[in-house]
Order: structure tokens, then C-alpha cells, then sequence
């Protein structure tokens, strides 16, 4: 089958004018194929570009340098580095979604119509995406009785469950993930890789950005580390812990790969205080 | 409702200036010069060259620091203002490569009244305080020549009901009312003729939270279910985030900048627009 997504040489600088114009480096020449169907996992250290590479395929940030060709649903080829805008939005729509690491919707809309809205925008009747989105919010685990609250007043793993359902319910064509997992308990853990796998089968082509070895290990096809923004390694997931574990001074020194395998790090803390940044 | 790819409004090169105005005006001015102000003439160029188009369904955020021209800019399409120069089409004007701005006052009013709808930042720009709120929009659909009373009636009751105005009150003045209802009712007033376009200038600001997030979801819901174009003015990132696809910046009454609306809070290019970006809370 052909490759929905290749990517080729694809860079991207940022200029801080606050900082008297100075560079940032993002990614540098990173480049891959994305056959149909095919679960690729982005890997490396905090700030090595992984996201930046995401962002640039779902157009959040305006690539530097090179090309991102996406063959859409009609057969289409489109360089989504220079789409115009209307098409980047009409893909977004209907073919590419992106799951960010964190909620953000709209205040005092209740859990349901925040999915139902997303089947909405589709052009949904009402009562019919309010169906699906229950249907939704069970396959996602999320107690019944919190269905008509506010996502904003979730725990943060409910939280990042309503952030992949309402991306999911719309069955994106190709799936953008920024850590789906961060900061999820063991269970929640269990459903979103469940979620995920019903999703491939379903036949969505992903692109995962992970810290948990673990987890992209059950999930993924095949891995892509960047390292310092440009293309590092790339191998199938089984090799992860053996190959890369031993290289002294690596980033998947045998501490970061325990920490991955083991219970998950809780770094957002959960309860029922709301982040103040998704509720604005 | 999705956008559809048809423009229903198509703006090129609007211009507003204050005063006598110089042929160097334009170009003595803007984010470069650091001011609005020309330096010749002392003329005020509020809006500089300003083209972009709309289409059914979508939703346009228009950001900026008070004095950038957002507001003019609105006020100039829906000929509160004359515009200087430039041209503005409307998909469902004439054959729709009518320009709007060299129409007559009476071709201007047929626009104003059946293909526009305008909510003013100051709910009592938009309505009369008092005529009932049933009157208000009454008033609208008048104009947009619907006689029916008991047709104006029903539909005055939907609009209010839709708004989240009380129909116990449908009745009552606005003089009365908190300004989150008069807000809304003249949200509903606007919506009265089912408008293409909808022009929205700060009508969240000074709202207290509660009702600001009810008046954005119901925005929000106009556009899923009525599919209508709508400009959105606001100084507050947080509200073109939440109802904007794309987004243009102004600064010293240019468009600086125009982009996906999550690319420019997350990647903005222009000098200008990323001091904006990092200064939200």
C-alpha cells in the first residue's frame, strides 16, 4: 500500500525577536515514510524535537524547510508544508487529528457535548452525536456520572481521556499523538493502549510521540528517535530496551528505560483541581 | 457546519483614514513606523490596505492593541464608517462582484438590514433599551422587511430562547436588564434576519465569566448550526482561541499577520504578534 505521510528534510527554526532575533533550533532534516495503517513512534530526551515534529505536520507551527506529502482520502498529494490555511482546516476536519498533551475546551460545556460538538462540526444532527459521544465516553471508561460535568473540573487522567476521545470520535485518517500516555495511572493506561489498538485495527495510520518505552512497545510498528532535532536511530520496537540501553551517556540510560517500564511517574499530580491553563 | 470553500464576503485593499490625508500617508505609517500617524499630514490611518475573504461557516479572529483599527475595520463593512478606498463584495449582493462600498444608501441599507448582522461591544449600541426585548427584534426583521406579527413573534421567541433570554421576560425592557442579557438579546437581535455574515466587535469583554462562557458557546453554536460567517474583534487571545479558525493580527492599522489561529499563538512569526503571544496569562 502507498505511504500516507513522506516526510523529507523537514526543518524548523524559530526566530525570538524578543531575544533580538536570535535561532532555535526545532528539528533539523528529519525525514520518514508512513505506509497506511502503520504505527510510528517518535522517541528521544525532553526538548529534542519530537513535538516540534507533530506540530509541524498538523501546521501549529509553519515548517522552515521542507516537504510533508500527504496523500489524502481522494488519492490527493498535498505538501502540508505550504497548504493555504482552508486546506489545512478541511483536513483537520475530516483526515488529520492531533491529540496535544493537554485539554483545552470551551468553559461549562459538559463532557458529552464536547465530543457531540466535534461530530457537529462533521455536520452530525444532534441527538445523534450525543448517541455516539456516550457510546464514546464509555469505551473510554469515564464514569457515568461525570458525563454532563465539566471536563475542566477531570482529574487529569480523565482529562486526557475526554482529549483522545474527542480527537478518536471523529476517525481520523492520520493520528497525531503528543505522549498520550503522560502521566496516566496504570489502569487509565490500559484503556487508552486499548483505544489505540481498536484504532489501528479500525486502519488509522499514527505517529506517537513516547517516554514510556512500555507502552510504545506494545503499540508502535517501528521507532524514530531524533536526538538534539535531527534523526537519530530508527529501528523496530522490540530492539528499544536491548539495543539501546548499554550505550553509556545515551539518553536510554537503564534508568530511564526502568522508569518506563515501571509504574508510571506522575508528573501533573491528579485530584480535582483543575490546571488553570485548560480552563481559560 | 463546515466551511463550505465559497466566499461569501471578499474584502480588498479597505482602507480608513482620519483626515485631510497625502499621497505618502499609507506608506509613512504602520508597524514599521511605529505609528498609526502620518508624519506629513497628521492624518490617521486607521486601517492601512486591508484584503482578506470569509467564507460560509467560517469563523475569523481579528486580534490587536486598542487603536490597531479592529474595530474600524468592522464598522467601515458594515457602513457605520465610509471606507476611504478599497472594495467589498458580498457573494449574495448583486451578482456578487457588486462592490458594496460604491453602492447607493439605499443598496448600503438593503445590505445592512438582509445580509449583515452586527453585535456592538456596548449591548446598547445594538439595541434600544427601550423597546421590549421582543420589540428589538422585531425591529431587525421589519427592516428586513418580514411584516407577519404573529411570524415576528414566533420567531422573536425562538431567537430569545436560543440567546438563554427568559421568554418571561420577552416583554420587559433592556433598560432592566444585567448587561449579559442585554448582550444576549442583542445577539438575538442580530441573528433575526438569518445574516450570512456576523460582525462581532469585543462581545465578551466586560461580561462577568459565567455569562462570557455562555455567550462563546453560543457563538460557537451558531456557526455548527447555521452555518454563518462571522468576524470576531477581541483584544482577548483566549476567546479567538477558542472560536477563531484563523486569525489575523493588526498592529498600526495593518494586518501583520494572518495564519491557522493555533499557529499563531504557537508559532507566531512577526515581531509584534509574538510580544502579544507572551504576554497572555
Amino acid at each position: 500500500m502507498g505511504n500516507v505521510l513522506s516526510v523529507r528534510q523537514l526543518s524548523k527554526h524559530f526566530i525570538l525577536h524578543i531575544l533580538g532575533g536570535k535561532v532555535i533550533a526545532g528539528c533539523e532534516e528529519i525525514g520518514f515514510d508512513l505506509k497506511q495503517g502503520e504505527f510510528l513512534g517518535l522517541t528521544g530526551p525532553s526538548g529534542a524535537g519530537k513535538s516540534t515534529v507533530l506540530k509541524c505536520i498538523y501546521r501549529t507551527y509553519l515548517p522552515t524547510s521542507g516537504q510533508m506529502l500527504y496523500t489524502g482520502k481522494d488519492g490527493r498529494q498535498i505538501d502540508l508544508a505550504c497548504a493555504p490555511e482552508r486546506e489545512m482546516i478541511r483536513l483537520r476536519r475530516r483526515e488529520i487529528g492531533y491529540v496535544s498533551q493537554f485539554l483545552k475546551v470551551m468553559p461549562r460545556v459538559p463532557a458529552v457535548d464536547v465530543l457531540a460538538g466535534e461530530l457537529r462540526q462533521k455536520g452530525w444532527e444532534m441527538e445523534r452525536a450525543r448517541q455516539r459521544a456516550r457510546e464514546f465516553l464509555k469505551i473510554m471508561d469515564i464514569n457515568q456520572a461525570l458525563w454532563d460535568a465539566y471536563p475542566s473540573t477531570f482529574s487529569g487522567g480523565e482529562q486526557q481521556r475526554i482529549n483522545l476521545a474527542r480527537t478518536l470520535i471523529t476517525e481520523p485518517r492520520l493520528l497525531l499523538l503528543d505522549e498520550p500516555t503522560a502521566s496516566l495511572d496504570i489502569v487509565t493506561r490500559q484503556i487508552v493502549i486499548r483505544v489505540l489498538k481498536d484504532s489501528k485495527a479500525a486502519g488509522a495510520t499514527m505517529i506517537g510521540v513516547f517516554h514510556d518505552l512500555d507502552v510504545m512497545g506494545r503499540l508502535v510498528d517501528r521507532v524514530f528517535g531524533i536526538e538534539a532535532g535531527r534523526s537519530s536511530t530508527q529501528c523496530s520496537p522490540p530492539q528499544v530496551a536491548t539495543d539501546l540501553t548499554p550505550v553509556p551517556g545515551h539518553y536510554y540510560d537503564s534508568a530511564s528505560v526502568e522508569c518506563g517500564a515501571g509504574a508510571s511517574t506522575d508528573r501533573r499530580g491528579s485530584g480535582r483541581i483543575a490546571s488553570r491553563e485548560d480552563t481559560l | 457546519m463546515a466551511a463550505t470553500g465559497e466566499a461569501v464576503l471578499d474584502v480588498r485593499g479597505l482602507t480608513r483614514l482620519y483626515g485631510a490625508g497625502c499621497p505618502d500617508c499609507l506608506v509613512l505609517t504602520g508597524p514599521d513606523a511605529g505609528t498609526n500617524i502620518c508624519p506629513q499630514c497628521h492624518a490617521i490611518v486607521a486601517c492601512n490596505n486591508i484584503s482578506f475573504d470569509l467564507e460560509q461557516g467560517e469563523i475569523l479572529g481579528i486580534v490587536g492593541e486598542s487603536g490597531s483599527g479592529k474595530s474600524t475595520l468592522l464598522r467601515c463593512i458594515c457602513f457605520d464608517e465610509e471606507a476611504t478606498a478599497g472594495e467589498c463584495y458580498f457573494a449574495a449582493f448583486g451578482t456578487g462582484r457588486d462592490d458594496a462600498f460604491s453602492q447607493t444608501g439605499q443598496a448600503r441599507r438593503y445590505i445592512r438590514n438582509h445580509l449583515l448582522g452586527i453585535v456592538y461591544q456596548n449591548p446598547l449600541m445594538g439595541i434600544k433599551p427601550h423597546f421590549t426585548a421582543g420589540g428589538n427584534v422585531a425591529e431587525k426583521l421589519l427592516t428586513a422587511d418580514v411584516y407577519n406579527v404573529s411570524l415576528i413573534r414566533q420567531r422573536a421567541a425562538t431567537l430569545l430562547q436560543r440567546t438563554e433570554v427568559p421568554l418571561a421576560r420577552m416583554d420587559d425592557f433592556p433598560a432592566n436588564f444585567s448587561g449579559g442579557m442585554q448582550q444576549r438579546v442583542q445577539i438575538a437581535k442580530a441573528l433575526a434576519n438569518n445574516p450570512p455574515v456576523l460582525l462581532l466587535d469585543e462581545v465578551s469583554t466586560g461580561l462577568d465569566v459565567s455569562v462570557q462562557a455562555r455567550v462563546l458557546d453560543l457563538i460557537k453554536e451558531i456557526q455548527r448550526d447555521l452555518g454563518i460567517a462571522m468576524i470576531v474583534v477581541s483584544h482577548d487571545l483566549g476567546v479567538i482561541r477558542l472560536l477563531a479558525d484563523r486569525t489575523g493580527v493588526m498592529q498600526h492599522g495593518q494586518v501583520i499577520e494572518f495564519g491557522l489561529t493555533d499557529q499563531i499563538l504557537e508559532d507566531p512569526q512577526h515581531r509584534y504578534t509574538q510580544l502579544l503571544v507572551h504576554s497572555m496569562l
